[in-house]
């Protein structure tokens, strides 16, 4: 080969590997955008607010001065809501992943169901909002209450227990479900004593995701109409004389942590941004650290496969 | 000679009866998806029929004000969606690039032990409430914007977009990495067998092979950014605005949803039927596009 044609050929390949290279680094790059945003976020947040979450801004409800506003009524709102929201939507989601996984035969309402389950994790949460509005507060009369904004988060995080049910389910080997059928089971009992066990911790990472979602959703219970400011708190649940006693707290007016957020962010003065921050970084922190723990178990998990 | 059966085989109709009633039961909790949907369709319909009795469909789509809670009400949703549209747009101007680069990066470049490293941070980056992001779109990024740009107002969709950008990286990135991943290993060796490097491997042989799954990724990506609500709400202002401009103040289908639900509206009135048929416009509009990014990822997934 003539020489010249052995440098061309160098050149090509120095330059192709130059540019391999340089790929390589915006690659780090672009991931180092989203991560430095998410420490900016954080930074930021915990600057600004950390000074302010003390006792009483954990146990003050909201105020017209900032100084003496705290987060009681918002997270007591939040954490009942959230009682609303796993009630409804953890039977409901792991019951339809596994309809849909163990029973569903191949035909055209099991496609609409999956489209339709596709879809549903697409919606805008604000559309939930409506929904809520119109069905919960308007139809069934459930009003502006708690009972309201759990079921619409329920509903707005049911594809995402599905879809994680669905996942934990499929990781199954089919070998599991051969043994129990052939030791004379039906699919119910191979569903309950197998199939359910088995796939409950990737079950529980769908849970926690969604609820960790759930928690920070402000717009559909904004468009539920839960109030910004609640200078008390619902009725203890299950403590009140029965019949209705019990359940008084469903109906209760309400707000929850988010909100309590926004409104503090959209007020004019400084001192309610610090508000703001503080109780956004105890929303983050709550959220990250449930996210971070669905990542350690879905880790661990891979780890330990059984089969 | 007599046969006995015993006890226990004799329960089995009542097993089988037992059995067909669990299914039935897991088959309505199913079906709730459906009803779901049925639902939303129906409550979004019925509250805009009476929403369109009293304001006609010509004005609806055509006019260019948007002051429902005037005296002189004027109901052009173009108003709305200029601000849905001009938002979006910096979202994906930021969401698309970043999110493609690091799924060809995480699926063709990094070694297995950087990706197992980065991923969590990714769901971490989408598990932030959007609440959070809209603070800190408003407090961070606009202050930092306009030490670049003097003139930016305190409220803008530009802040806003970018930050929402920032927000739906991960989403395209595992979306599109997802697909990239589909393509057959025996591709990639093809390629290299032929002295490719990483880079014409990813660009030239995974990518044109990805593209349908990488196209349903945008468009879904496309879909989050026309329906995300709070980081509009808090860092863009809520005044309707009829312009292209980033750099303006603005509303959004979904911030005035916001707006209108933070204020005191009777049900039934003319404004409480305004967020109906906001509502309406903005579920269409997603469907379609969740619609078209779901056909598109079942193609990507039949050919692989």
């Amino acid at each position: 080969m003539n020489p010249n044609d052995i440098e061309a050929i160098r050149l090509i390949i120095r330059r192709a590997k130059r540019w391999d290279a340089f790929f390589g680094l915006l690659g780090i790059l672009s991931l180092m955008v989203g991560i430095l945003t998410l420490v900016a976020l954080f930074v930021d947040m915990a600057v600004d607010g950390f000074a302010r979450i003390d006792y009483k801004f954990l146990t003050n409800f909201p105020s017209r001065r900032a100084e003496d506003a705290g987060i009681l009524s918002a997270w007591v709102g939040t954490v009942l809501v959230m009682i609303v929201t796993v009630v409804a939507a953890v039977p409901l989601g792991v019951a339809a992943g596994v309809y849909l996984e163990e029973y569903a035969p191949k035909n055209w309402v099991t496609d609409i169901i999956e489209i339709n389950v596709n879809n549903l994790a697409g919606v805008p949460s604000i559309v939930y909002g409506l929904l809520a509005l119109g069905l919960f507060v308007h139809f069934f009369k459930f009003g502006e209450s708690i009972l309201s904004a759990g079921m619409a988060l329920a509903l707005l995080i049911l594809p995402v227990v599905i879809v994680a049910t669905r996942e934990s389910i499929r990781a199954i080997p089919q070998m599991i479900r051969e043994g129990s059928y052939a030791c004379g089971a039906t699919t119910w009992q191979t569903v309950k004593d197998h199939i359910l066990p088995y796939s409950s911790a990737g079950i529980l990472t769908g849970v926690i995701i969604g609820m960790a979602r759930a928690i920070g959703e402000t717009a559909p219970v904004i468009t539920i109409g839960a109030l910004t400011f609640i200078a008390f708190l619902p009725p203890a649940p299950f403590t009140g004389d029965p019949p209705t006693g019990p359940f008084d707290w469903l109906f209760a007016p309400f707000t929850v942590m988010p909100i309590q957020m926004f409104n503090w962010t959209s007020r004019p003065e400084a001192a309610f941004l610090v508000n703001a921050a503080a109780a956004g970084l105890v929303l983050v922190v709550m959220t990250v650290a449930m996210n971070a723990l669905a990542i350690w178990i879905r880790y661990r998990l891979r780890k330990n496969i059984l089969w | 000679m007599t046969t006995t059966i015993s006890d226990r085989l004799r329960k089995k109709s009542s097993r089988h009866r037992k059995e067909r009633f669990i299914e039935f039961i897991l088959f309505g909790a199913a079906l709730i998806s459906v009803f779901t949907t049925a639902a939303i369709v129906f409550i979004l319909i019925k509250e805009s029929v009476v929403f369109f009795q009293s304001v006609p469909i010509t004005d609806f789509l055509f006019d260019t004000q948007w002051t429902p809670l005037f005296d002189d009400a004027h109901f052009g949703i173009i108003v709305l969606l200029s601000g849905t549209i001009t938002s979006s747009m910096v979202a994906l101007a930021i969401a698309i690039p970043l999110g493609t680069i690091i799924a060809i990066y995480l699926s063709e470049f990094a070694p297995f032990r950087v990706r197992e490293a980065v991923k969590p941070f990714l769901e971490l980056l989408e598990g932030v409430p959007t609440i959070v992001y809209g603070y800190f779109a408003l407090v961070f990024v606009t202050p930092l914007l306009q030490k670049i740009y003097p003139d930016l107002p305190g409220f803008n969709l530009l802040s806003a977009g970018l930050v929402m950008g920032v927000m739906i990286i991960p989403y395209v990135a595992s979306l599109s990495e997802d697909a990239m991943k589909a393509v057959p290993m025996s591709l990639r060796e093809g390629s290299y067998a032929m002295g490719a490097t990483r880079l014409q491997t990813a660009l030239r042989v995974v990518m044109p092979a990805a593209t349908s799954g990488i196209a349903s990724a945008y468009i879904l990506a496309t879909s989050r950014a026309v329906g995300e609500t709070m980081v509009v709400a808090v860092a863009a202002g809520m005044q309707p605005n009829l312009t292209f401009n980033p750099l303006e103040p603005g509303a959004t289908i979904t911030s005035y949803i916001v707006q209108v639900a933070m204020g005191d509206l009777p049900h039934g009135s003319i404004g409480y039927q305004t967020i109906f048929a906001a509502g309406l416009t903005l579920f269409l509009l997603t469907l379609a596009f969740n619609l078209i990014g779901y056909y598109m990822r079942k193609k990507f997934r039949e050919v692989y």
